[in-house]
């Protein structure tokens, strides 16, 4: 039997690359005779235009060309609704999308309004300073609660009210469970925006070649096939004419898949206007206003229980920030909704938000992607329901698990890919005594945290639970090649921003071949080399594609045998694919190298058989069904300095279900990565507007990442319940690390302060928690 | 995120260095590290038309013994020189405590001890730390020179004794008194972060063991170092018992300063750890004086 390479820790193929600096990202292209763009962008965050003067930038040298809204002609089009609303029964909603310049309106700080492009970047800047924008002030839409009243501004005048969309959703009953209900809580909870801050900014470089009347795009995207789709017919070009290349990129993590950036549609075409290849490079402030953010959300929610702590019901109504526009539909909020009731069994739920407009940045989702908000709400519920009826934390949880004989669970309501809320497999219980174990639970409870308080430190203990719906469809696709060296090629059509898919899906192709993982080369995100996909988003790169490409290389894998047994007379059943060669099973002897194999079904001359496809090669898809609900558990001690409110990890455990696993290191980074943004999103990043809608914190001197000394040591475990709905049997972890740090934090920090305080709110902060205990010392 | 257009001159000599900046005067900027200017410029907040470049002017970065028992810094000293000078840390530990708080390795592989004095950002720590130990900075321009103390240096937000055509030169540290103490301390989001408050502490005892002098400075509470003069005077001839430094920290909390809300703090929570720092401080500090505790 050959090595298998699925489920092995093996080192990163691109890696050597990446580390040597030699890998390709968007700013690394450059092109002869190549401009740079730069935007004039909205100071203020609502507002109306009523001029605008370009004649002094136009005159300045090196200053190619000025263009504004009027200029783009019938070219100026809202951007296209990317997600439309799911089947929900009396569902309100009104689309707005954001446009390429801003034409009559402003509606965010940032929006672009003009572009400029010159000889260098130094000399756009320049120039786009002497832009003249004149501007009537209209009052902002900042606060969520008021973005509903009847004296708020309207952000969008051919609507009625800043309202983006009305859903409510019901599972059951809940005045049921209200009516049989021994204890009710109920609380506001509140959850702030972030930014995604991806260590690469967004960058687009295209380039028009009118003899070969050839369009290529370079874009830091995550779905580069749709935008080769809509640009292709936004330019009136055929998607053949337009090749995009999602290269090395930076990290993605979700902000990366909306589309259309203002500037992906305005780079292409000023490159055909002008004949000359463009380039843009977002730079740190522009991604603090130019980019999607996400989070802004008020919750106000309760919990219908037993005596026992059984959760009868919940009903949860929000609020969600969507921002000026809103090209992602309802996606972050019905993630918010669907997520909620988590790993519980919970049979009355009502649930309903208001989507609104307000003069922010646009929201689109962001790693956990609305998820974290319904982990808040349902974990804090939870652990105020818990102290209420004086059961301990962990049994509370216990006791409302699904139990692994009830998958697949439905919880009736309709998810973002349209289908019902249905968890294909779980096994929750095993998931949290292990995390119990390794965090050492009774002992702490015990012992240590009465011997520490004893000695005046003030420690605390959390443990949550989540879950994540992943791996969602519509489709991916793969072509699988053997070259005549024998080395294996694959293309896809999704992008890569980090995930290590040029090693995990090369260890799913290697294992079906029989060769090394460092012979499989793997294209991504070019749409040259493979022309249908969806894109990289929603935990699903693994699962889809991961399981289009095992489609495709089984595909060629049969090829070959056939071959095989063809060339070397022998049953097919007989042999077996090992170290790069076809061999006879029990007589390695007789074998024939891959290579030679492919060179032999793509002869030079003489006849093949009538039907015979040439070489070794096979394209295949895999649509799953609908999304894999992939699982964890995440617990955390913390030591708090009571005089300042610092508050330092001690530990941090993660127990995690994402059914296969492919390369266990490469799934270890995904989880430590996200669990790095779920502290950063907990405890030190906010972005803070103020009442005109200006963000205070647009660098990262203000706008705090969790750093090496602030992200601890993350110890991690894993329960594999593989996903009945492929053939693979993986479920998506790209987002599980995120989701439930901030429940995580308020626990451990309310338990640290002897549950002094009640924590109802997400981000925290030292002076944040300071402020509560100061209210909670002054409380009657 | 690209600078405005600006010219750019690269002295070799001092006097060379010091013409240029009289000529140009309150339109050319004198670049050091360039830690806080550089960003500063690509956000177009500063656009200086011409910058004088400090760091081919080999004569201003010196690091000595006075020969009195204290130390001559040359401005372009980087931190990094200071954070790991065994001279430094003998002559002046206060100094050499507060280094690593500095912001980060690379900044202080870069930044320079004159650039970070002159910039007088509120946030930093070397203001502070100079007006604790009674430090001096020496101001050269084609005019002549003149020495300016620390306390009398800072005058306002990004304000200094500098006069356009000025130049920072160096910095004298005095020796420390015998039966002296010091402390440094900061609460910052993250390391290396500018800090949400901090505080330079430095005590001297007399024969009997009471302090006569005590200067408590404050970072980030301000417009620039803030001394807690109450604080300090309410101390003065006094054993430094815990119940007499909680009120002096008491003091500086309540009398001396009085702290402003930004996005990271509000000024209760401050004001609390200007308390909460300057009891730790002073006890630090009278510690290491050799204070009977």
């Amino acid at each position: 039997m050959a090595t298998r390479y699925f489920g092995q820790p093996i080192k990163r193929n691109e890696d050597p690359r990446l580390l040597t600096g030699q890998a390709t990202f968007t700013d690394d292209v450059h092109l002869p005779g190549m401009l740079h763009v730069a935007f004039v962008r909205s100071q203020v965050a609502h507002g109306r235009i009523r001029s605008i003067d370009t004649t002094a930038a136009q005159a300045m040298p090196g200053v190619v060309a000025v263009y504004t809204a009027a200029d783009l002609g019938a070219y100026w089009q809202p951007g296209p609704l990317l997600v439309p609303p799911p089947p929900i029964q009396d569902l309100v909603f009104n689309p707005r999308t954001q446009v390429p310049l801003a034409r009559d309106k402003v509606r965010h700080v940032g929006e672009p309004i003009v572009a400029v492009v010159a000889t260098s970047r130094y000399i756009a800047e320049d120039a786009a300073e002497q832009v003249f924008v004149d501007l009537e002030m209209l009052p902002a839409v900042v606060d969520l609660e008021q973005a509903l009243t009847p004296a708020a501004p309207l952000i969008h005048e051919d609507l009625a009210q800043n309202l983006n969309a009305h859903v409510i959703q019901r599972k059951g009953d809940y005045a049921q469970a209200r009516a049989q209900a021994a204890v009710i809580v109920k609380r506001r909870f509140l959850y702030d925006r972030g930014t995604a801050a991806a260590m690469e900014n967004r960058g687009v470089v295209a380039d028009w070649d009118a003899r070969n009347q050839q369009m290529t795009i370079w874009d830091t995207t995550q779905a580069p096939v749709f935008i080769r789709n809509g640009l292709a017919a936004m330019l009136g070009l055929s998607e053949k004419q337009v090749r995009v290349i999602a290269p090395f990129i930076g990290g993605g993590f979700g902000p990366k898949i909306m589309m259309f950036y203002p500037e992906e549609v305005v780079l292409p075409w000023i490159s055909m206007r002008l004949g000359r290849p463009v380039k843009w490079i977002e730079d740190r402030l522009e991604n603090f206003y130019a980019t999607t953010q996400e989070r802004g959300q008020i919750h106000w929610a309760e919990m219908a229980l037993t005596q026992d702590g059984r959760v009868l019901g919940v009903h949860d109504t929000f609020l969600h920030d969507a921002g000026a526009y809103a090209p992602y539909g309802l996606t972050v909020a019905l993630n918010s909704q669907c997520t909620l009731l988590g790993q519980y069994d919970v049979p009355h739920y009502y649930t309903e938000f208001k989507s609104v407009f307000t003069n922010k940045p646009i929201v689109t989702p962001y790693r956990g992607a609305g998820r974290q908000h319904g982990v808040f709400v349902m974990e804090r519920l939870l652990d105020i329901a818990a102290r209420e009826l004086s059961i301990d934390r962990v049994e509370i949880r216990k006791r409302n698990l699904i139990s692994p004989d009830k998958f697949p669970y439905s919880n009736d309501i309709i998810y973002q890919d349209f289908k019902p809320l249905v968890y294909d497999s779980g096994n929750y219980l095993p998931a949290l005594e292990k995390a119990c174990a390794l965090i050492d639970y009774e002992k702490f409870v015990q012992e240590e945290q009465p011997r520490l308080r004893a000695e005046g430190k003030a420690v605390g203990l959390g443990l949550v639970t989540y879950v994540e719906g992943t791996g969602i469809g519509p489709y991916e696709g793969a072509k699988v090649t053997v070259e005549a060296s024998g080395r294996v090629s694959v293309a896809t059509g999704i992008g890569t921003q980090g995930q290590g898919h040029f090693t995990s899906f090369a260890q799913i192709v290697a294992d079906q071949l029989g060769v090394t993982p460092d012979k499989v080369r793997l294209v991504t995100g070019d749409t040259t080399e493979f022309y249908w996909g969806a894109g990289t988003f929603a935990s699903r790169g693994a699962v889809v594609a991961g399981n289009a490409i095992n489609a495709a290389a089984l595909a060629v894998r049969k090829k070959v045998l056939k071959k095989a047994s063809d060339e070397l007379e022998v049953d097919e059943d007989d042999l077996e694919l090992v170290d790069g060669t076809v061999r006879v099973k029990g007589s390695p002897q007789t074998a024939i190298k891959l290579g030679e194999l492919a060179q032999r079904a793509n002869p030079m001359r003489g006849a093949v058989k009538p039907g015979t496809e040439p070489g070794l090669e096979a394209t295949d898809y895999f649509g799953p069904e609908r999304g894999a609900t992939a699982s964890g558990v995440h617990a955390m001690i913390v030591e708090v300095d009571r005089a300042t409110m610092m508050v330092e990890i001690k530990r941090y455990v993660v127990v995690h279900d994402c059914g296969s696993v492919i390369n266990p290191m490469i799934l270890e980074g995904q989880i430590h990565g996200g669990v790095a943004q779920g502290i950063g999103n907990a405890f030190y990043e906010q972005l803070v507007f103020d009442e005109n809608g200006q963000l205070l914190n647009a660098s990262f001197m203000d706008y705090l990442l969790p750093t090496t000394d602030t992200v601890p040591r993350i110890e991690t475990d894993h329960v594999e319940t593989p996903s009945p709905l492929n053939p693979l049997g993986i479920k998506g972890a790209g987002e599980a690390g995120a989701i439930p740090v901030g429940p995580l934090f308020a626990q451990a920090i309310e338990d640290a302060l002897n549950n002094e305080i009640e924590i109802l709110e997400i981000p925290l902060s030292p002076s944040r928690l300071y402020e509560l205990v100061s209210a909670a010392e002054k409380a009657p | 995120m690209k600078p405005a257009p600006f010219a750019y001159f690269a002295p070799r000599t001092l006097p060379e260095a010091l013409s240029l900046i009289a000529e140009h005067g309150d339109a050319g900027k004198l670049i050091a590290g360039g830690q806080s200017l550089a960003p500063t410029m690509n956000f177009r907040l500063a656009q200086p038309a011409a910058l004088v470049d400090l760091n081919r002017v080999p004569e201003l970065a010196f690091l000595e013994n006075d020969g009195r028992g204290g130390l001559r810094i040359g401005a372009m000293t980087r931190h990094r020189t200071l954070e790991r000078s065994v001279l430094a840390a003998q002559r002046a530990p206060l100094l050499h405590a507060a280094m690593p708080y500095i912001a980060h390795v690379q900044i202080r592989n870069r930044g320079t001890i004159g650039g970070s004095l002159a910039h007088a950002d509120p946030a930093a720590e070397l203001p502070a730390v100079m007006v604790a130990l009674g430090a001096r900075f020496k101001l050269v321009s084609v005019r002549g020179e003149r020495w300016v103390a620390a306390a009398d240096f800072y005058q306002g937000l990004f304000t200094t004794a500098l006069e356009p055509d000025e130049i920072l030169t160096e910095v004298a540290v005095p020796a420390a008194a015998p039966r002296s103490g010091w402390a440094f301390h900061e609460i910052a989001r993250r390391h290396g972060d500018y800090a949400i408050v901090g505080v330079a502490a430095t005590v001297q005892l007399d024969a009997a063991g009471a302090l006569d002098d005590v200067k408590l400075v404050y970072l980030s509470v301000g417009e620039g170092p803030t001394e807690a003069q109450q604080a300090a005077a309410s101390l003065h001839g006094q054993a430094p018992t815990p119940a007499r430094i909680a009120e002096a920290a008491r003091l500086a909390a309540h009398a001396d300063i009085e702290p402003l809300a930004d996005i990271h703090a509000t000024a209760g929570y401050r004001r609390h750890l200007i308390e909460v720092l300057g009891q730790r401080a002073l006890s630090e500090a009278c510690a290491r004086a050799g204070a009977a505790a």
